[in-house]
């Protein structure tokens, strides 16, 4: 919350700096004490809020998931398992229907990226203030909860999702069925440069769209959250049509979260699908 | 907002975590899910068919209860005809039997009836002649008057 000493315009940017260590500009390592020190950090630093939520949401999705798939029988279900065969069965049929290939691992990719991106989003329904408020308590100055709302993780997750689809591309068509889908489509063979601009794009804006899509849906949202946030340092009535508007949020949000997380899933299945179609077609 | 080595971090954290999945969660749960819709799948069968056989069940009992209760209506009225046949034959055996005991008493009443006519002949006989030789008070001969006697004696 906005303290007296502190603008509107301070309390929205201290929440969406993230916390960064890396390497100073005069060569020692260290966290960043502002957005500035870390703008000039560059490449060679790494977001420690965003990689810690995000490794401990996914740590939290395989040992909740592990462990009901360890005690998994063919017997009468218990909660757990129940609950957990739900969300594997919903992805699964969701799979079959996009991927007709023959390829294990792509429902439990789905899998992984649908709920551990759901429960990154998740995070955005923590009250804006808490978590942060909670570390600068033990000293740590900026703490931004939401993974998804950094463009390196959602980018990241895109960014493998790309390298598994050149992969299966190559693995299925080979590298010269691969190359020759990027310079013999659309145009003839004598096109082969605007046909490798042409491909090329397209290749490229499927990672791109993918992260960019997660990541824009939910700063938005994070912002919206910032911002009615700011409300409760406007006096009672304005904290309490705040309080509404952010439980009003909240619950529109529930909805933006699965259906983000549920987004990214189904397109990166239908990417590593068309991955493995060998086009005839042409 | 600048693109650093978070990217490949999470990139890297991405491929492991989908690893883990695709080793280690996603097959057990698949197995058992697999396993119980087999075994659903075969437990409604059987069900289907245990109902098939308890249908089958249920009519043969039927039939052998019917043919039961027929075959007792049959031995029934076998019994109940074989009753009345005995009662008839005992009834007629009866009969017959106090018919041949009649005619036997009968017959030995006549026996007796005759023989005391036969009696009563020979006492009439000789009563007679005793009469007679009262009243004609001469004896008769016995021999010369026999023949007369022994007609008296007829027509009694």
């Amino acid at each position: 919350m906005a303290t007296g000493t502190e603008t509107s315009a301070d309390y929205i940017k201290h929440h969406l700096t993230n916390l960064v260590f890396g390497q100073h500009p005069d060569g020692t390592w260290g966290l960043a004490h502002s957005a500035e020190e870390a703008a000039a950090m560059g490449f060679m630093s790494i977001n420690v809020d965003s990689m810690f939520w995000s490794i401990l949401l996914g740590v939290v999705f395989v040992l909740v998931f592990r462990s009901a798939a360890k005690r998994a029988t063919s017997g009468v279900p218990g909660g757990l398992q129940n609950f957990v065969e739900m969300i594997v069965d919903f992805v699964d049929d969701n799979v079959r229907s996009i991927f007709t290939h023959q390829n294990s691992m792509i429902a439990p990719m789905a899998l992984t990226i649908f709920v551990w991106v759901f429960l990154m989003n998740l995070m955005d329904l923590v009250p804006v203030d808490w978590i942060p408020m909670a570390a600068s308590a033990v000293g740590i100055h900026y703490m931004k909860v939401v993974p998804t709302t950094d463009p390196n993780i959602t980018l990241g997750m895109a960014f493998a999702v790309f390298l598994l689809v050149i992969y299966f591309s190559i693995a299925k068509k080979g590298l010269g069925g691969f190359l020759g889908e990027l310079l013999f489509h659309p145009f003839p063979k004598w096109a082969a440069p605007v046909n490798l601009i042409l491909e090329g794009v397209t290749l490229l804006a499927k990672p791109i769209s993918l992260g960019l899509r997660l990541f824009g849906n939910l700063y938005a949202g994070e912002m919206i959250f910032i911002l009615i946030a700011l409300m409760y340092s406007g006096g009672l009535i304005m904290g309490i049509f705040g309080g509404v508007l952010q439980w009003g949020w909240a619950v529109f949000h529930v909805l933006i979260i699965t259906l983000q997380a549920g987004i990214f899933a189904v397109l990166s299945v239908v990417y590593l699908a068309q991955a493995h179609d060998v086009e005839s077609e042409h | 907002m600048n693109l650093t080595l978070t990217f490949f971090g999470q990139t890297i954290t991405f491929l492991v975590f989908v690893w883990f999945c695709w080793k280690y969660i996603w097959p057990p749960l698949m197995t058992a899910m697999q396993e119980r819709q087999k075994a659903i799948g075969e437990g409604l069968a059987a069900a289907e068919r245990a109902e098939k056989d308890l249908e089958l069940a249920q009519e043969r009992a039927t039939d052998q209860l019917r043919d039961a209760k027929d075959e007792a209506a049959k031995i029934l009225e076998q019994a109940r005809q074989q009753a009345n046949q005995m009662i008839e034959n005992a009834k007629n055996e009866a009969r017959a039997e106090g018919e041949r005991l009649r005619e036997a008493q009968q017959a030995e009443i006549e026996q007796e009836v005759n023989r005391a006519k036969e009696a009563l002949r020979g006492q009439v006989a000789v009563l007679a002649v005793a009469g007679a030789e009262k009243i004609l008070g001469a004896s008769v001969d016995q021999n010369r008057h026999s023949e007369l006697l022994d007609k008296l004696a007829a027509e009694l």
